[in-house]
């Protein structure tokens, strides 16, 4: 039983390809099946195990060092707003309170709280699939979230990477 | 030792720890040097079996003219070093470490189980600051949670040393647990619903240096300073691994690892860690009984010894000694082997003994092949696996094995009939199929596999598979004898099976490897008498029991509807008897028709000496005293051959020992005294094995001797090689004083049908975990059991037409029954693969030991 679907099982081997160990391809194969279902399931975990010659223990070990990866279902869109000490006395925390209460029965939406983005320069600063926003207020912020619910904004995939 | 000669030889350098200046081997790292040499550097994560990782800071040290403070555990020694681990500087970096590992480690030693043998105890104790600044809560976890059924888990006592996460990978090469959540919140977890079900996983308790780990079975029953130890050596197979067995209230509770160089290296599988509970177990038969009219009581001693002795000198007088068959002994020891050897063959005068219950080799061949020892993996040319899977039938030479190819590199040839947990590593695959010789190129790949290497090359042979006949893998070991400087190393699983064959527990041979034929006149002087002609072997006497041959059966622990391979002709053999006699410590299928039962003392209740698989005589020891009036197996025999007229004048375990160094040939200077002494054990025959025997300097114990204020880790006995080289003449046998058996080479050809392309040929192994006494009255291993499923290769499942983890019907000249089907890419196409078991679902009611090999018709229930 394939976890990856016909497309992304090609590019699990285009991608097991680029090292010499197929070891090293545990990350980029675990952002692939993150990009397919919109987390990492355990299904996920076995099926690069089984890629890598590595157990799901190993799998498991190295993803859960990285928040980047979901272990649990998350909405199409994360939003990380970030409440480490720049945006903390700019605002963060208030912008962080307002979005989980906007969008706290929004299944395709999940706010986190993160540290430090290296955004302190355009604090208060969020990322919505990992692209930043700067100088944001609670209100701007939901305008930019929901931006990317309606499509007039392009959002990245949850892992990050850019839609051609 | 001169000093004459000039420095430019010098092979060591020259290292000053603390003051302390020594020798030491280039590339040791300074923490295992110094420890030699009297100076001990604390540490948490480095263990001297696995490779230094560095991690917990704990052995930081100062070394003159470097910068910083390296660990010792990675640093090597240099000539000309000075290290100092006692500087105020050092002494502040301990401080702290300690400091830091107690930010969050609970202060719960009243309660944990490492408490009183806890290396972070201990070093906090000797090492540490002695008070915290750390005044807030600790992190919480919730506790314990299981990693295994046999293993618990609480996070909170972790300190995060990844010596179990390592042992898991380097060691056992299971990676079931890794560090997850690395950050602050990191832990030691299995993923998801896989469990940490590693046949090695009890070695990671023992080497945890704080309570994270501990075992189900152990927790909460005990404290380690109300516990009395024994060194022993466990018997759970053949491999004999040194184990310090502890007891408290007459109750064994624990068996832990002693670190024996030439044996284990410090490591135990699961199932005889934890296979102490069945010597307990509330069906154990603790006084003998008979039945009358069908109804089982319970007797004394003498009247119970007297009808047994009874039912032998009448089936004698009426029948022949031939009448009277001996199954069993391989459970015992040495000594319980060597008399009872004496009872069938000097007084009863049968030769129709056998130790094996066709599931081994024959001893033609198992007792006259060129033996290697264990450690010759290491140093091998290569090594071929002539067996099924190694890690469910002698887990620890899987150990010693992986770690010969893995760590040290060398080439594995790997002719086993399907893949198993090292096939992954081999050199060289060759798949033997059951009834065919081997591949006409196997010299070729053997030699390709050697090039450029220098050695012997080991063959480790066991009867991989209980469908095919024996005579297929005897004929494959002399197609392999014929490889330049060869040895072989016997694989064969069951307890003290090499013992029993060394005792003479085998058809066509007396003790001390010698036969019938050659140790005729010596033995004769020695007992009185051995039997005129050679015997029967397992397979014979349950023919012959079968056609009303075999008057009077004595079973020695043995359980042939059980263990035969062919459950069908065991049974119809057991229904044949008159009589059977048991030595056991349970009712089996087989005991249950017995007229006498005489209980007999298990493993941890007796003292003796027991010989393993490479030939290494070691001692068992007894910690508690038997359950009942159970009666150690040698003296049974004892008392029998007084009742049958000949008083064998034997009085305590020693004497048996000593008369089996007199007597035997192979055994010749393997007295109790030398057995005592020497702390690994002697290697049969000790004439040729002089030099590798080490005297012991010390007894064994578990809580630290050396002042250090630290914890055993790992267990180890002290010895030092004799002062003067062992006298020859002592260790050589009478000059009159029978040859030892040599294997002649001779090649049976196997007979085995062509294989029809709609048949699977069967290959039945041993699961670790199997339906034997042991397991299935020690519930915590019980629970460990898999039910037995037929595993056949993909592309036959398809042909067959069902679903992995389907139902299908199969067929042999015995019969059919309905098992479940898993694919398995391991498995040749053609080839079906299932464990051992007696129960309905097992393969013992397939297997027909008239065949040479068995072939399957494996249909799809639709």
């Amino acid at each position: 039983m394939s976890f990856f679907d016909e497309s992304n099982v090609a590019k699990a081997k285009e991608i097991l390809a680029r090292y010499p160990r197929p070891k090293s391809a545990i990350l980029p194969l675990a952002h692939l099946a993150q990009d397919q279902n919109g987390w990492l399931s355990p299904e996920a975990m076995e099926q690069i195990a089984d890629l890598t010659g590595t157990t799901p223990a190993d799998v498991l070990g190295t993803c859960s060092f990285y928040t980047m990866l979901k272990r649990r279902p998350c909405g199409k869109f994360v939003v990380s707003v970030c409440t480490n000490v720049t945006c903390l006395v700019t605002g963060g925390p208030e912008v962080l309170d307002h979005l989980e209460a906007r969008y706290a029965s929004e299944p395709d939406v999940t706010v986190e709280e993160v540290e430090c983005l290296a955004a302190c320069d355009g604090a208060p600063a969020l990322q919505v699939n990992y692209e930043f926003h700067e100088r944001v207020s609670p209100s701007s912020a939901v305008e930019i979230v929901e931006g990317y619910r309606s499509g007039t904004r392009r959002a990245r995939t949850v892992s990050g990477a850019t839609v051609a | 030792m001169t000093t004459a000669e000039p420095q430019a030889q010098k092979t060591t350098v020259t290292v000053t720890v603390d003051g302390v200046t020594f020798e030491a081997q280039p590339g040791e790292l300074v923490i295992k040097a110094a420890q030699e040499h009297g100076v001990y550097i604390p540490r948490f994560c480095w263990h001297e079996r696995m490779e230094p990782v560095g991690m917990c800071r704990m052995c930081l040290v100062e070394i003159e003219g470097g910068r910083g403070y390296p660990p010792a555990c990675t640093t090597p020694v240099a000539d000309g070093m000075v290290v100092h681990t006692q500087t105020d500087a050092v002494k502040q970096i301990q401080d702290g470490v300690l400091e830091f590992l107690l930010i969050n480690h609970p202060l719960d030693c009243p309660v944990c189980d490492r408490g009183g043998e806890c290396p972070l105890q201990d070093q906090t104790l000797a090492f540490g600051p002695g008070e915290s600044r750390f005044v807030e809560e600790k992190r919480h976890f919730p506790k314990p949670i299981p990693l295994s059924e046999l293993v618990l888990l609480d996070r909170e006592r972790c300190i995060q040393c990844a010596r179990c996460i390592r042992f898991a990978d380097e060691i056992a090469g299971d990676v079931l647990i890794d560090f997850v959540d690395r950050g602050d919140r990191m832990q030691v977890l299995n993923f998801e619903e896989q469990p940490f079900d590693s046949y090695f996983s009890g070695n990671t308790v023992q080497i945890c240096p704080v309570g994270a780990l501990t075992a189900s079975q152990y927790r909460f029953r005990a404290r380690p300073w109300d516990l009395s130890t024994v060194e022993t050596s466990c018997t759970t197979c053949s491999m004999h691994c040194r184990g310090a067995v502890q007891s408290s209230s007459n109750r064994l509770v624990r068996l832990l690892a002693v670190d024996s160089e030439p044996v284990n290296h410090g490591w135990l599988c699961d199932k005889g860690r934890y296979g102490l509970e069945w010597v307990h177990s509330e069906h154990r038969l603790i006084e003998p009984q008979v039945r009358d009219g069908g109804v089982w009581s319970e007797v004394s001693w003498p009247d119970a010894l007297d009808r047994a002795a009874d039912a032998i000198e009448t089936a004698k007088e009426l029948h022949g000694a031939d009448a009277i068959a001996v199954l069993g002994g391989a459970r015992g020891t040495n000594e319980d082997a060597y008399v009872w050897s004496v009872l069938a063959k000097g007084v009863i005068g049968t030769d129709n003994v056998d130790a094996q219950l066709g599931d081994g080799l024959p001893a033609e061949f198992v007792l006259g092949m060129e033996r290697a020892e264990i450690a010759d993996l290491d140093r091998a040319r290569a090594i071929v696996v002539l067996d099924h899977d190694l890690r469910d039938e002698v887990p620890v030479l899987f150990l010693r094995l992986r770690r010969a190819v893995l760590e040290l590199g060398v080439p594995l040839v790997d002719l086993a009939p399907a893949a198993h947990g090292l096939s992954a590593h081999a050199a060289v695959i060759a798949r033997t199929v059951p009834g065919e010789p081997l591949a006409a190129n196997v010299h070729d790949e053997i030699s390709r596999a050697c090039e450029g290497r220098q050695g012997r090359v080991v063959v480790v042979v066991g009867r991989g598979n209980l469908a095919a006949a024996a005579d297929s893998i005897v004929g494959a070991a002399a197609e392999l004898a014929r490889v330049h400087d060869v040895r072989f190393l016997s694989a064969l699983r069951r307890g003290n099976v090499h013992g029993a064959l060394d005792a003479g527990l085998a058809p066509g041979f007396l003790p001390g490897r010698t036969t019938l034929d050659a140790g005729r006149a010596w033995f004769t002087d020695q007992w009185g008498g051995v039997p005129a002609e050679r015997g029967l072997d397992a397979e014979g006497i349950l023919r012959a029991a079968a056609d009303g041959k075999i008057r009077v059966l004595v079973l020695v622990g043995a359980d042939p509807v059980s263990d035969f391979p062919d459950a069908t002709l065991a049974r119809r053999a057991i229904d044949a008897v008159d009589t059977i006699i048991a030595v056991d410590g349970f009712e089996s299928e087989s005991t249950k028709r017995a007229e006498v039962f005489l209980p007999c003392t298990l493993w941890g209740e007796k003292a003796g000496t027991v010989t393993n698989l490479e030939g290494r005589v070691q001692r068992v020891g007894r910690k508690v005293a038997p359950e009942g009036t159970a009666m150690d197996d040698w003296r049974i025999a004892a008392e029998l051959a007084l009742r049958l007229g000949r008083d064998l004048d034997l009085a305590t375990v020693d004497e048996v020992t000593d008369e089996i160094a007199r007597v035997a040939p192979a055994f010749a200077g393997v007295t109790s005294e030398l057995v005592k002494s020497a702390r690994d054990g002697a290697v049969l025959p000790v004439a040729g094995h002089l030099d590798e025997i080490v005297l012991r300097t010390g007894e064994l114990s578990i809580m630290a001797d050396d002042g250090s204020g630290t914890s055993w880790d790992p267990i180890k006995v002290h010895g030092e090689a004799p002062e003067e080289p062992a006298d020859e003449s002592e260790v050589t046998a009478h000059v009159d004083a029978p040859a030892l058996h040599v294997w002649d080479r001779r090649a049976p050809q196997p007979e085995a049908p062509a294989r029809d392309a709609y048949a699977l040929r069967l290959v039945v192994g041993r699961a670790l975990y199997d339906d034997g006494r042991l397991v299935s009255e020690t519930p915590l291993l019980q629970r460990l059991v898999r039910d037995p499923d037929l595993r056949v290769h993909p592309s036959d499942l398809a042909r067959i037409g069902v679903d992995s983890g389907g139902q299908v019907k199969v067929t042999s000249t015995r019969g059919s029954q309905v098992v479940a089907v898993r694919a398995d890419a391991g498995v040749p196409a053609g080839i079906a693969c299932m464990d051992f078991s007696a129960d309905a679902l097992g393969a013992a009611l397939l297997v027909d030991a008239g065949q040479p090999v068995v072939d399957l018709r494996v249909e799809s229930l639709r």
